[in-house]
């Protein structure tokens, strides 16, 4: 099988089952995690890694897609510390974790394992997965502070080192791990959970090779990676020639109150894609820096939005050009905090993709969505139950109107595919009630397809006292809208203590805010960027958005040119009478 | 006297009957049907196959209905108009949902809630996650809120209010109140239809039973009625998603639990052949047009599970036949993509304009296409279709579409489509077994629908499952599980304690409430059964852990240690992983109240008479078949119906029968057992 070519069915079947090796994996991690961030939120990924290269061959398609990409540069690190010799050579059984931002990673909280898999004795490929641990220690539970200014106040690092040492748990490294982070005593959940997903993918990928053979599986790896540059090409190839430009906006990094530019030029010229990012802002002291690693998987996650279909190796990355943006915000170097990276930088990264890219293929890309976790975290002390507890929020916003829908409300981050949990559930475990949960009335920005909403939610703490964290973005703008529509509506968040109004000074972000029993805090989430001049909205869903409540009849008429008669139908004539006006003023 | 039992189930494109009936001597007589389904009024259908199988109403000790009514009603949102009642400042829970979006790539995505924003109405009401009361009800806003919404032109109501499972009362009333204003009895209170925490999922469930009710009650009067007139003095018996049966006169109060109820009764009719074949552990396969579904028993139970979404954003947590569709279909399309790769679905050429050989216009090749091109289905069927396309036609465009993109010839090309959407299907196969921490090695393989039987040998080979089982009557299987399946219900609530804090005394009433409800529902439904009897399950975790692990119990009385032993053992199996450092909780209570009704011989689906003495005089012919061991090869064709009972053959082999066709590949043996079912054990 050396020397001929593959025949294209094998490829296809070998493509196949390298997927479901990683899919396995990825449902075999989630299925056993306790981390409800993992289980329940999907914030995890897992995959398969040359031998040499550590290049991406394969990924689960039910990974957190913030991870695209960035779990091939920490198989890199851990390869180059190997060579070093700062780090022991691997074998059969181990498992190293590592969790290092600057050696390939997001955030400290995102914990990588990487093993080793041998096939007759010899390297064949390494498999690897990701995990958001809850807690990973530093100044705040959870890891999202909002003003650190160096890594070390954001948790433990580690370098990549054998937790496992094969096969069997390393109980003084566990023992590290464990007196350095909350609520510890749920990790080995965890720990076990993650090293387990692994073992299922290498007997999964032993079995693929046993009836295909090495040689085969190899070969099929390396066209696999080509076949996959050229799908990209394909892709790009329906791209107009030409240099599109792409803002977004970080409120601040937390720490100094001014706003953070991410500045993309993207230029594409035959079936290439340059991403200029060096017109960006300079480094930050707060924590809204991002590792080079992240700032290349959050352009990747954003071509993968806008081209679904292309499966993901290191091939589909190759057409991709992304110059090293040195001297930016964009390329953290150690002791730079990073924890808004994963979760907020990430998603400016790839507003700004969006907001080029929406110029050269309207039909294909949306308006901005709200982009933002919504991180709002409570630690506090339940006197009732006599325990401390660390509660996270996470919520959705709106997503940007497109060529042919409205977007949807209350969707998910770009980089994530997480469920939030039930209020009933977060009221059984944690001493809040919940006053409001709902949608954030005239938030959707306005445009011939409208932005869907954000959320409105109001929790009051009902027992002892706490300090509330807030790691969101967007507002100081909304999500923008695109085509003539209108932004989306800010994030807003308001504390209230003993009746009194507090805002954040930085709007989005803030931590260690004391609150006791009786204070409120109110969060409201963006809503999505509007689609097209919102003139030439169909007056029939304006009549029905505000039959639902979603605009008001003032706001029908403001943004919509809309006039409703007092039966809540469309007024034709006084509609069309406001239209061309509204244009002509426009 | 003779007991007729009747079973018919209507599906996407056929309504199917099977009739069985016990003389006082002599063996029982068998009918069966398969007329078209009628759409509008699934009725008709209904009539017209009790009529082709000269079913004589009168004489019908039992009728069981499966029907897809509620499930299509919601699939095409042809759904009555429901009102929501909710608690001050949640009336968007069903709106907003759980905060994700249709597929992890991809920022569009569309979502219609069951019940509009207009019609969402709050009232002050509010009970914390203990059940106490932190706001009473205001039981004149409820008064007043219904009345709007029946002055909006609402059907149907719903109330839900937060924490319900653990606090009903406010719903009761407000259920009290509705139902002095409402003028049907189209009220449903969330907590009664499942008492379960997670507000988005039990509320949506909710007015999933509020939207179907008025649509199953109407269609389900109307046939009483028409099968009243023709004679029929019995309880009609409706199929469940849950794989039991209940009276017509009540189903439609909890109108949600019919929805999936065809896929269930296949899995019922699975589980029912096996044990007449002695085998325990078995993954249905009802291969169609457009999807595949997928299901699974064990030791000769179903599998059950509470989470099934229906799509995206509508989940239903009711317990359900645990059934998964997967996107392929004889009708799924083959095309080369951009890298130079054959991909096969999920894109489908739908019935219309259907595989190329179905004559319809179709001109992209096809998994059905594939199939006749190599000979695993009959040529001569081209002829039968409106108008025909030969042979050529179908290589030319094998050629074209596939071929020539690939360098493959044509036969290459249609054997190419066959092994990558057998590979698809399997890996989908092993992530629906493995993901309930099954392997399917274990299991055997039990092929129906249309297209099952066509694939089911390489499926198994591809999944390393030894042995393939073929009922008698693949075509009418869903049919046969409405005559077998017995009454059943189940009831879910929510306890949600750590282990050692659970008042023992408080799991033993829950149980004892639900087997109670049970049975007085049994009792009220009025339907012969010859016993009762009770399942209970625990729903567990380990704290702090999101997922649930079903567990069986013993009985209704379960210890403090015998929960702890059969959690530890049951997360062992799935996961293999031991975790004494971290304490269980017990989440949800289950039980299953199923009332068996009088078995019915189903022994010989399939004539006695009629059959061969020898393999070979069942034989009907011979034609070149395409085999992936081998490539073609002459290959002889079996009459399904001919073959003698106990007979023994090899492959390579095609069986035909009218409704599917069984291809049976080189060094398979195939065995047929006394009660006319084809055993297929595979071979390396």
């Amino acid at each position: 099988m050396t020397a001929t070519a593959l025949d294209p069915v094998t490829l296809t079947v070998i493509q196949n089952g390298l997927q479901q090796v990683c899919n396995e994996m990825d449902l075999a991690f989630s299925r056993a995690a306790f981390s409800p961030v993992i289980a329940e939120a999907n914030d995890r990924s897992d995959g398969i890694y040359h031998a040499t290269t550590g290049e991406l061959i394969a990924q689960g398609d039910l990974g957190l897609p913030v991870f695209v990409g960035t779990m091939q540069y920490s198989t890199m690190a851990v390869l180059e510390k190997i060579e070093a010799g700062e780090t022991a050579p691997p074998e059969d059984g181990d498992v190293y974790i590592v969790n290092d931002p600057y050696l390939g990673g997001t955030h400290l909280m995102d914990v990588r394992f990487v093993a080793p898999f041998f096939h007759d004795g010899e390297l064949f490929a390494w498999l690897a997965n990701t995990g958001h641990w809850p807690d990973i220690g530093g100044a705040v539970p959870g890891g999202f502070s909002a003003n650190a200014t160096e890594v070390e106040q954001e948790g433990l690092r580690l370098p990549p080192v054998k937790l496992f040492k094969k096969g069997d748990l390393d109980r003084e490294i566990y023992a590290i791990i464990t007196s350095n982070i909350r609520i510890a005593d749920q990790r080995i959940g965890d720990i076990r959970a993650q090293a387990a997903a692994l073992t299922v993918g290498k007997r999964r990928l032993a079995t693929m090779i046993e009836r295909y053979g090495a040689d085969t599986v190899k070969q099929a790896i390396d066209e696999l990676k080509a076949r996959a540059e050229q799908q990209m090409r394909a892709k790009i190839e329906t791209i107009p020639d030409g240099s599109y430009e792409g803002e977004a906006v970080v409120d601040s990094d937390g720490v100094v109150d001014e706003p953070l530019f991410v500045r993309l030029t993207v230029t594409k010229q035959g079936s290439d894609l340059s991403f200029d990012l060096s017109r960006s802002s300079p480094p930050c002291q707060g924590p809204m820096n991002s590792v080079i690693a992240t700032t290349r998987s959050s352009v990747y996650l954003a071509m993968k939005h806008i081209f679904p279909e292309v499966p993901i190796n290191a091939g589909t990355f190759v057409p991709l050009h992304i110059a090293d943006p040195d001297g930016t915000f964009l390329y953290a170097r150690y002791p730079r905090p990073v924890s808004g990276c994963a979760a907020e930088v990430s998603q400016r990264i790839a507003e700004a993709v969006f907001a080029a890219l929406v110029k050269a293929i309207p039909d294909k890309v949306t308006a901005a969505p709200a982009g933002s976790s919504g991180n709002f975290a409570l630690g506090g002390w339940d006197p009732a139950r006599g325990r401390a507890y660390v509660m996270y929020q996470i919520s959705g916003g709106g997503y940007g109107g497109n060529a042919e829908h409205d977007g949807l409300s209350n969707g998910c981050s770009t980089i994530g595919i997480s469920k939030t949990p039930p209020i009933e559930v977060v009221e059984q475990i944690y001493p809040v009630l919940f006053e409001k949960y709902a949608l954030r009335e005239g938030s959707g920005g306005a445009g011939r397809r409208r932005g869907g909403f954000g959320i409105d939610y109001t929790v009051r703490i009902r027992r002892g006292e706490a300090r509330a964290s807030f790691v969101m973005d967007h507002g100081r703008v909304g999500p923008q809208g695109v085509q003539g529509g209108g932004d989306g509506a800010p994030n807003r968040v308001t504390v209230w203590r003993d009746g009194e109004a507090y805002v954040p000074p930085h709007l989005s972000k803030d931590q260690g805010i004391q609150v006791r029993e009786g204070d409120r805090v109110e969060v409201s989430t963006p809503g999505g960027g509007g689609y097209g001049d919102p003139l030439q909205r169909d007056p029939a869903a304006v009549a029905r958005d505000v039959r639902r409540g979603y605009y008001s009849t003032e706001q029908a008429r403001a943004l919509f040119g809309v006039a409703l008669a007092a039966d809540g139908t469309v007024d034709a004539a006084a509609t069309a009478a406001l239209r061309p006006q509204s244009q002509a003023a426009q | 006297m003779s007991a007729v039992v009747v079973g018919v189930d209507v599906g996407g494109t056929f309504t199917d009957l099977i009739l069985m009936e016990r003389g006082a001597e002599g063996p029982p007589r068998l009918g069966v049907a398969k007329v078209p389904t009628t759409v509008d009024n699934q009725a008709y259908g209904v009539l017209a196959a009790l009529e082709a199988a000269g079913a004589e109403l009168s004489a019908v000790a039992e009728l069981v209905h499966g029907t897809t009514t509620t499930t299509n009603a919601l699939l095409e949102r042809k759904v009555a108009k429901v009102g929501l009642i909710t608690t001050a400042g949640f009336r968007d829970v069903l709106e907003l949902g759980r905060r994700t979006r249709p597929q992890p790539y991809g920022m569009t995505g569309r979502f219609e809630p069951l019940i509009p924003r207009e019609l969402r109405l709050e009232v002050a009401e509010r009970v914390d996650a203990d059940g106490a009361v932190l706001t009473p009800l205001d039981e004149a806003a409820v008064e007043a809120a219904c009345r709007q919404l029946l002055e909006a032109g609402c059907e149907a109501l719903v109330i839900h209010f937060l924490h319900a499972y653990r606090h009903p009362e406010h719903e009761r009333r407000a259920g009290e109140i509705a139902r002095q204003v409402w003028p049907n009895a189209y009220v449903t209170l969330g907590h009664a239809i499942l008492s379960e925490f997670r507000e988005y999922e039990r509320g949506t469930t909710a007015a999933v039973n509020a939207a179907v009710q008025p649509v199953l009650d109407r269609y389900l009067q109307r046939l009483a009625s028409e099968l009243k007139q023709r004679g029929y003095a019995r309880e009609l018996l409706l199929m469940q998603g849950n794989g039991g049966t209940v009276a017509a006169g009540i189903a439609a109060e909890e109108a949600v639990k019919t929805v999936m109820s065809g896929p269930a009764s296949g899995v019922m009719a699975a589980a029912f052949t096996a044990r007449a074949c002695g085998v325990a552990n078995l993954i249905t396969y009802d291969m169609g047009g457009t999807s595949t579904d997928v299901g699974l028993i064990r030791e000769g139970v179903p599998q059950v599970s509470s989470e099934l979404e229906l799509e995206y954003g509508l989940p239903i947590h009711v317990p359900m036949v645990d059934v998964h569709t997967i996107g392929a279909g004889g009708g799924s399309l083959a095309s080369v993509d951009e890298a130079g790769l054959l991909q096969v679905g999920p894109e489908s050429a739908g019935a219309t304009p259907g595989p190329i050989c179905y004559g319809r216009g179709g001109t992209r090749p096809t998994i059905t296409d594939a199939n006749l091109l190599l000979g695993r289905l009959d040529p001569g069927r081209l002829l039968s279709v409106d108008s025909p396309v030969s042979l050529d036609d179908l290589k030319a465009a094998f050629a074209r579409e596939i071929g020539e993109p690939l360098g493959l010839a044509p036969d290459a090309a249609a054997a190419a489509v066959l092994r990558i959407a057998n590979d698809r299907m399997a890996g989908a196969i092993r992530m629906v077994s493995l993901s309930r921490g099954h392997d399917p090695r274990d299991f055997a393989l039990f092929a129906f629908g249309g297209a099952g039987p066509l694939h089911a040998t390489a499926l198994a080979r591809e999944l390393a499952i030894p042995r393939v089982l073929i009922p008698a009557r693949p075509g009418i299987t869903n049919a046969l599980g409405c005559i077998v399946a017995d009454l059943r219900h189940d009831y879910v609530r929510t306890i949600n304690k750590p282990l050692p804090a659970v008042e023992l005394a408080e799991v033993h009433a829950g149980f004892a409430e639900q087997t109670a409800e049970g049975l007085a529902t049994i009792e009220r439904e009025g339907v012969a059964v010859e016993e009762t009897r009770a399942l209970y399950f625990a729903d567990m975790q380990f704290q702090g852990q999101t997922h649930l692990l079903t567990v069986a119990l013993d009985g209704p009385e379960p210890t403090r240690e015998a929960l702890h032993e059969a959690f530890v053992e049951a997360y062992w199996n799935r996961f293999a992983v031991e975790l004494p450092e971290i304490r269980p909780v017990l989440v949800n209570l289950h039980t299953a109240v199923i009332g068996r009704r009088p078995s019915v011989a189903v022994e010989t689906l399939l004539p006695a008479e009629g059959r061969a003495d020898r393999v070979d005089d069942a034989r009907i012919g011979e034609r070149p078949v395409w085999f992936q061991q081998g490539g073609w090869q002459d290959t002889p064709v079996y009459a399904r119906e001919a073959l003698p009972f106990d007979a023994l053959f090899a492959g390579p082999a095609i069986v035909q029968q009218l409704d599917t066709t069984l291809v049976v590949e080189p060094g398979d043996r195939v065995e047929v057992d006394g009660h006319g079912n084809l055993i297929v054990k595979v071979g390396g």
